[in-house]
């Protein structure tokens, strides 16, 4: 999967649909409960779930990343399963609340 | 990324909540979705690589910025203040385009080969047709979202490019997703053609925070609207915020719903900031430093920024109620001096920024550097804890027997005088300085004497800062979005005037 910026995806097992913010250092795996993500154009295979170690859900709006490849994505829809790179689970960007200034 | 999936979002959030508008008949986010689906499939027939944007602010206009986005055309929204000669030589620079124009405007243009203009109400019908509103739309490749026309106060305007990519960074990674509460509401009243007001659109969106236009700001009608939607947030360009006291303390109102009250867009004069806090004891401020070039806001003095430096004896935290705050967390900021070499804290140079959300680009040329750090052309400086200090555009630097002499410091100082109400410092020719320093002055019921003038700023700053020619005059030049018209100014003033005596 080549993780364009701006490019969408969306989880093989869950509603998660995700824009990639960063790009990765190096062509990484990036998966949804524990299946790699699919094209946006693409349909989600019907009855698929979230693997159990990766259904700890996504949040729409957030920001989450991948410390060893610098790739950030931000979730554009929420839904029960995770995200990881190669098995290992992205960490949540928690931005610093700033002031309105529009 | 592209603007429109920031629409998206909040619009299969929350597609009931009130996106637009007054209470009473606001349009939802749903039905902003629908309209900017319904506008696109309408603009898409009608060619042009370019959707010009004429007329007030109001719902039109986040309808039009969106569904400009759907076909990944750059939405150019035009300053309809402009004489007409000016408006149409901005209008064809825009073709080939589609212009969407007030009905009102039209008689204003000249037809122009490329432009197709459309009538406002044209486009606001076609937003609700159901056949143009279920057409499916292609998917089209980001790229340009917006091109503004720079104001111009020192030539011809330059068209500035925003990308979807600047943008969406910005909103991204300074605003909460639907980070607003239900009944929060922002009044939005800078010019369609100002980047405050395409980032407050989009900011506002993602944030889940209901929009209110206010057509063309008047302090009474600022006031007003303010009073009667409940406005939680509101940003203000600092000749606005003056005159907006004057409305709330002549009418004894306070604006009790009111929590944050953003200002940005020029220099702040210390006395009205200070004289807001007072009158608005319950209300958040927050200054905003940014450029169009950089997708609007880089650095940010916030409430607490505030309350601190107004309540501290230290001088030199008192002086950051002058400051813009610390840049941003997304992005990095730099001084630096004429040979680009980095300055260190209280050393003033001009103030460079690096960051996804810099465009530092122009149709004409690209003024970003390889490394991806843009020049402001803002003379500026940072104090040991980081707080950012904007003295003004470097053209506006007064360079006098070598000495180059900020304006801004000196109005400052001219400004705390009693007596002064407004005033504008700037450099004249002179035959033996190369420039000398010139003040403007518009007095407070009668304005004081040049030589009590001279005398105090003689007082505070060095004898070569102390203004040579003095002008009194009753107002001073400025745009509509409060920026000082110096080049008119200083055509003025080269003319005959009392030199001072002594």
């Amino acid at each position: 999967m080549e993780l364009k910026p701006g490019s969408r995806w969306r989880s093989a097992v869950c509603s998660t649909e995700v824009v990639i913010v960063r790009p990765p250092s190096a062509p990484v795996s990036l998966e949804c409960g524990g299946q790699p993500l699919i094209a946006f154009a693409a349909e989600r295979v019907e009855g698929a779930a979230p693997a159990t170690e990766h259904a700890a859900g996504t949040a729409a709006g957030k920001r989450y990343f991948d410390a060893d490849s610098g790739l950030e994505v931000l979730a554009s829809k929420a839904g029960d399963g995770s995200l990881s790179v190669g098995g290992k689970a992205l960490a949540r960007k928690d931005a610093k609340a700033l002031p309105s200034s529009d | 990324m592209h603007t429109t999936l920031l629409l998206d979002m909040a619009a299969d959030a929350i597609p009931d909540r009130l996106a637009l508008g007054p209470r009473a008949d606001g349009l939802t986010f749903h039905e902003l979705r629908a309209r900017a689906r319904g506008g696109a499939a309408w603009l898409a027939e009608r060619g042009g690589d370019t959707v010009a944007f004429l007329g007030l602010n109001g719902p039109v206009l986040p309808v039009a910025l969106f569904a400009s986005g759907l076909l990944a055309k750059p939405f150019a929204p035009l300053n309809y203040r402009l004489p007409d000669a000016d408006l149409n030589r901005l209008l064809a620079r825009t073709a080939p385009s589609v212009a969407i124009v007030d009905d009102d405007m039209i008689p204003r243009l000249k037809a122009c080969a490329g432009v197709t203009v459309v009538a406002m109400t044209a486009f606001e019908a076609a937003c609700l047709d159901p056949a143009h509103r279920e057409t499916e739309l292609a998917y089209a490749e980001p790229d340009i979202a917006v091109l503004l026309f720079t104001s111009g106060t020192t030539g011809e305007p330059k068209a500035a490019i925003l990308r979807h990519g600047n943008l969406t960074s910005y909103v991204i990674s300074t605003v909460e997703f639907l980070g607003s509460d239900e009944d929060e509401a922002a009044l939005v009243s800078v010019p369609p053609y100002h980047i405050a007001g395409i980032s407050a659109l989009l900011t506002g969106v993602y944030g889940g925070r209901r929009i209110v236009h206010l057509e063309a700001f008047t302090p009474e009608t600022w006031v007003e609207a303010a009073a009667a939607e409940a406005i939680t947030h509101a940003m203000v360009v600092p000749t606005m915020l003056g005159t907006v006291l004057d409305i709330l303390e002549a009418r004894g109102l306070t604006l009790p719903a009111l929590k944050v009250l953003s200002y940005g867009g020029g220099r702040m004069p210390g006395p009205v900031i200070e004289r807001a806090l007072r009158v608005l004891p319950h209300v958040d401020f927050v200054n905003a430093y940014g450029l169009t070039e950089t997708s609007s806001t880089v650095a940010v003095l916030g409430p607490e920024d505030h309350r601190a430096a107004i309540a501290s004896t230290d001088a030199a935290v008192r002086r950051r109620l002058g400051s813009v705050g610390r840049p941003l967390p997304a992005l990095e900021l730099e001084i630096r001096d004429p040979d680009g070499r980095l300055l260190g804290p209280n050393q003033s140079g001009e103030i460079y920024v690096r960051g996804e959300q810099v465009s530092g680009e122009y149709t004409h040329k690209k003024v970003v550097q390889d490394d991806g750090w843009f020049a402001t052309n803002d003379g500026g400086w940072m104090d040991e804890a980081g707080y950012l200090f904007v003295e003004g555009r470097l053209d506006d630097v007064i360079v006098r027997g070598g000495e180059n002499i900020s304006p801004g410091e000196i109005e400052d100082v001219l400004r705390a005088h009693p007596g002064v109400a407004d005033v504008a410092v700037l450099g004249l020719p002179d035959d033996h300085w190369g420039e000398q320093v010139a003040a403007a002055i518009v007095g407070k019921d009668g304005a004081p004497a040049a030589e009590e003038l001279a005398a105090w700023v003689r007082a505070r700053l060095r004898s070569t800062k102390t203004p040579e020619v003095w002008a009194f005059r009753d107002a001073l030049p400025y745009n509509d979005t409060g920026k000082l018209l110096r080049r008119q100014l200083k055509a003025e003033m080269a003319g005959p005037t009392k030199p001072a005596a002594g």
